[in-house]
């Protein structure tokens, strides 16, 4: 099959050539040849350990959950937006918490769109029309390593051809592998970005003389240098990763990237852009704000949502023991979560549905396995650039899909509570 | 099975101007009396009531990326909670709500049908995901056609055929109903930070013009014989003294006909009714575009009308929101899309003590009140100008000297120089602004079974506390916007899913398709397509949306 969609990173290559003989994907980075390649699954539903009908589990699974006071909904950033939305519309009916991976990744970025907005564009204009491109704290070659290739480092665009029609510029903490591919590599001092960024903007403003001789590790001439580029490229893009989102400054750093955009774009063009992990974490993002008004960290208990991510993203309300079940969908934070977090996760009953056997898995009272979107489920994901595609099935499975496990569990659910 | 009974029913495409009369719904359609059993109908008393076809809002921003960009970017707009999780679904939202707080806030107002007014086509997907999470109405969304690269290959050649073939493909592809048109030329020329002024500007980096595009694609609509016209956001949106070349952009429908509608419908044309040469000295163009809209007899507009407090500013033209961002110094979301198109965002509140404000609030009723009744249907451009839940403030409006004569009192009065709005006596009828809210909208989109309640048509329905036999609504404007804020009931596909403004019945509407290919050579434009797709960042393949993808889907084929 040709054109198969990527279910791996926020890239979401569409251009696989699938080998139904080999079970092998052709063009697919190495990540992305992994994902499509057999891996270990979890064999069959179970409850405490035992083996069990689908029906059994899904049964189960609803039980806990009408019981539960303010169940926690947390995942969903590996899944497609038709599991979402019932994954959504189960919070709400519950009045449980929604939320999912962005807010221990990405929601930094969503903070300051709040505060900002978000001057971006799409791949698709950044591979045609970008001269300039600046990678902050973001490493495609190895996390989304064929961004490059098709969208941003050497992409054969309409208006910018290759690579030497475009310049390409890092900006990290140390020389990572995509600096070794840049024109011009930043060092920063860890933490000080935003520093960094308040002195493109002073400079771009017409103040550089106000600039001490080293800013954040990144001598006075350097930063000029960059500044310089950055006025003079006609049309350029920041993708930023999470060196600027989970270190000192947070969301604070974006908000003033996003400034130093909103003034290079008095003088020429400018965009900015998240590098969004998991191949639909914007779909995790972008169903529930339809659905009901925000993008995560979402607490249903009064009926109607409200959004706080200090009190309702799913670490905070774990460490405080505000949830007494919890339904993890296409996720691990046994694996990612703070110890004291994992610890209330622990003396709870866990539902967890997942094609493949985590941590999660060996806490969870009820596991239910599920069919692997883009390879034996069609769905629909959003790519890091909110870019809608449909992922396809390539292969029959007996796995039930996330959508119709949790169908089953919202119709139950709905009779349960009444 | 519905009858019902001795309401006073206004339909304007019908020419039925308030008469006591039976309406008979069976399988979700209008029939006539003989066709159901009188004793198994569900009768409603509609006794000294109106009874009108379901409102039709033909302009709104009510799906995809652009309007979930701005929930997420304005969470202080999803604070006013309107409906707890229940029998129905928890709603939120002040002026942007969320999907299903749409549907539900439609349906109480006696809304039935909704069209998703700008969509890029490479997002069609996603559109198509919230329109199905859009309960209680109808709906259909206009993919955008004026600042594609494609678009502008086929008009440099002149090449017709292939702009025909390249248009069905594109509305087959992206699911979409019709043509729209956001400052033609502008976006690509906002791809580098710029923009174009006039009709004759050339587009950067291509030998066309405004003028060349919005002219070849209606040549392309009309020969394709598509329901509805193109549908223009004309340039320089935003810009005092932009009603000249909205005038000039009018103009160009001259010499088409088409029998069934008009040739070009100009939309939220207060954005475009600007004299003046500065905000200093902006004044109304509105009685010189009116003037040229009512000379003509295939053209259409609408209102566009500011509602003062919160809105936010979204739209296809991404060099205006720009523009909106450094003056206000608000929060601002771009989305440069491929070579397709564009888009942005910005939050903006109308004081009515600000003087430009004032001015377009005064400039969007005065459009309103001087257009003939048949050539202007009445919108907010939604959440550009407001809310929709405040047509009914509008309707009252149009049919009030009075009303507006206590509204301008406490208006800036910059407007009372600078507009015509005062010594405006026009008083709109009910029957007109059925018409402008009902049969208008419909007809301009080529929803043959919209907007009227003829024989056939579709039992969307909508029952006011309104007698219009009994109503001075010259003089009982407060009663006529309260009557119109929640209607005793409103009818979708024969079923009662609102009463007395109370949602009763969750219903998902159809989503309208239009398919032309059969009126094409699709090969005449495959080639380029193929070729143009080394461009996109999405494989040929994957581009688009299928129908068993969307919850109702309904093709309406052209042949």
């Amino acid at each position: 099959m040709e054109d198969v969609v990527c279910t791996f990173c926020g890239s979401v290559c569409d251009d696989g050539e699938f080998d139904a003989e080999k079970k092998k994907v052709k063009k697919f980075c190495r990540l992305g040849s992994a994902k499509f390649s057999e891996k270990e699954r979890i064999k069959a539903p179970m409850v405490d350990g035992k083996e069990v009908s689908y029906e059994t589990a899904i049964e189960k699974a609803a039980e806990i959950l009408a019981n539960a006071k303010k169940p926690l909904l947390y995942g969903w950033a590996s899944t497609a937006n038709e599991a979402i939305r019932l994954g959504v519309i189960i919070a709400e009916k519950l009045r449980g918490v929604y939320d999912q991976c962005a807010s221990v990744c990405h929601a930094p970025g969503t903070l300051a769109v709040i505060e900002e907005g978000l001057p971006g564009a799409t791949l698709g204009s950044v591979k045609n029309r970008a001269d300039l491109v600046i990678f902050w704290g973001a490493n495609p070659a190895e996390a989304h390593p064929r961004h490059g290739m098709r969208y941003s480092i050497s992409a054969k665009g309409l208006l910018i051809k290759d690579r030497k029609q475009r310049k390409v510029i890092v900006v990290d903490v140390r020389p990572t592998k995509t600096a070794k591919m840049a024109d011009l590599f930043v060092q920063v001092k860890p933490g000080y970005d935003y520093a960094v960024i308040s002195a493109l903007r002073a400079i771009l403003s017409g103040n550089a003389d106000v600039l001490p001789s080293e800013v954040g590790g990144v001598p006075k001439e350097k930063l000029l240098q960059l500044a310089e580029m950055m006025k003079n490229a006609k049309y350029g893009a920041i993708f930023y990763g999470l060196g600027v989102t989970q270190s000192r400054g947070r969301d604070r750093n974006v908000e003033n990237a996003i400034k130093l955009i909103q003034l290079l774009n008095r003088t020429t063009r400018w965009v900015i852009w998240p590098m969004r992990g998991h191949y639909n974490v914007v779909g995790a993002g972008e169903v529930p704000a339809w659905e009901v008004g925000y993008q995560y960290a979402i607490d249903f208990s009064r009926g109607y949502p409200r959004f706080s991510p200090a009190e309702f993203s799913a670490v905070e309300v774990l460490k405080r023991k505000d949830c007494d079940a919890a339904l993890i969908v296409a996720s691990d934070p046994a694996a990612h979560f703070p110890a004291a977090a994992v610890k209330h996760l622990k003396q709870i009953p866990v539902i967890q549905i997942d094609p493949f056997p985590n941590m999660t898995t060996l806490l969870a009272k009820v596991v239910i396995p599920s069919a692997v979107y883009g390879i034996e489920a069609e769905g629909t994901a959003y790519r890091m650039d909110g870019i809608p595609l449909r992922v396809k099935k390539i292969l029959e499975t007996s796995y039930w899909t996330d959508e119709r496990i949790l169908e089953e569990i919202l119709k139950r659910v709905e009779k349960l509570k009444g | 099975m519905l009858w019902i009974k001795n309401g006073i029913v206004i339909d304007p495409k019908n020419k039925i101007k308030a008469e006591k009369m039976d309406i008979f719904v069976k399988n979700g359609k209008i029939v006539p009396e003989r066709e159901v059993k009188k004793e198994e109908c569900k009768v409603i008393d509609a006794s000294g009531k109106l009874v009108v076809a379901g409102g039709v809002d033909m302009h709104a921003h009510i799906a995809g990326s652009k309007i979930n960009t701005g929930r997420t970017m304005r969470p202080e707009e999803m604070r006013v909670v309107r409906n707890i999780a229940g029998k129905f679904r928890a709603t939120v939202g002040r002026v942007l709500l969320t999907a299903p707080a749409i549907g539900y806030e439609y349906a109480k107002m006696g809304y039935t049908t909704s069209f998703e007014a700008a969509q890029p086509p490479i997002g069609a997907l996603h559109t198509h995901e919230e329109l199905d999470a859009i309960p209680m109405i109808d709906k259909a969304a206009l993919p955008v056609f004026g600042n594609w690269h494609l678009v502008f290959k086929c008009i440099e050649e002149k090449n017709l055929e292939k702009l025909k073939a390249l248009i069905a493909w594109a509305i087959e592809r992206s699911k979409g109903f019709g043509v729209k048109v956001v400052n033609p030329g502008g976006v690509e020329a906002w791809m580098y930070g710029g923009n174009v002024k006039s009709l004759d500007d050339q587009v950067p980096g291509f030998n066309v013009t405004p003028r060349e595009i919005i002219t070849m694609l209606i040549k392309a609509n009309e020969e394709l014989g598509l329901p509805h016209s193109v549908h223009l956001h004309c340039n320089n949106l935003g810009v005092p003294g932009n009603f000249q070349t909205t005038i000039e952009s009018i103009k160009l429908a001259k010499g088409f006909s088409n029998s069934k509608r008009q040739i070009l419908h100009v939309t939220h044309v207060q954005f475009n009714a600007y004299a003046g040469s500065s905000w200093r000295d902006a004044a109304s163009g509105a009685a010189e575009i009116a003037k040229v809209v009512n000379s003509m007899d295939n053209v259409t507009i609408d209102m566009g009308q500011p509602i003062f407090g919160h809105a936010t500013a979204m739209t296809g033209d991404a060099p205006f929101q720009f523009t909106l961002h450094k003056l206000t110094g608000a929060r601002w979301s771009n989305k440069d899309t491929e070579v397709e198109t564009g888009a942005g965002i910005v939050p903006l509140v109308y004081l009515p003590n600000n003087p430009v404000h004032a001015l377009q609030w005064a400039i969007g009723l005065e459009l309103g009140l001087l257009v003939d009744s048949n050539k202007v249907a009445l919108t907010t451009d939604y959440p550009n100008g407001g809310p929709f839940t405040e047509y009914p403030y509008v309707m009252a409006m149009l049919m009030s000297r009075k009303m507006r004569e206590g509204e301008l009192s406490r208006v800036n009065a910059y407007v009372q120089k600078t507009t015509g709005l005062a010594s405006i006596d026009v008083e709109k009828t009910l029957y007109e602004v059925i018409n402008m809210t009902r049969s208008l909208p419909a007809k301009i989109l080529g929803l043959e079974n919209k907007g009227h309640l003829g024989i056939g048509a579709d039992a969307d329905i909508a029952i006011y506390n309104l007698n219009p036999l009994e109503t001075d609504t010259s003089k009982d404007f407060e009663k006529v916007y309260k009557a119109f804020k929640s209607a005793e009931y409103t009818i979708k596909a024969g079923e009662i899913i609102s009463r007395n403004g109370e949602i009763v019945k969750e219903v998902f509407g159809r989503t309208f398709w239009v398919d032309a290919r059969k009126r094409v050579d699709m090969e005449a434009v495959m080639g380029d397509i193929k070729d143009y797709f080394q461009y996109y960042s999405v494989q040929l393949r994957n581009y688009g949306v299928e129908e068993r993808w969307i919850k109702r889907p309904e093709r309406l084929e052209v042949v």
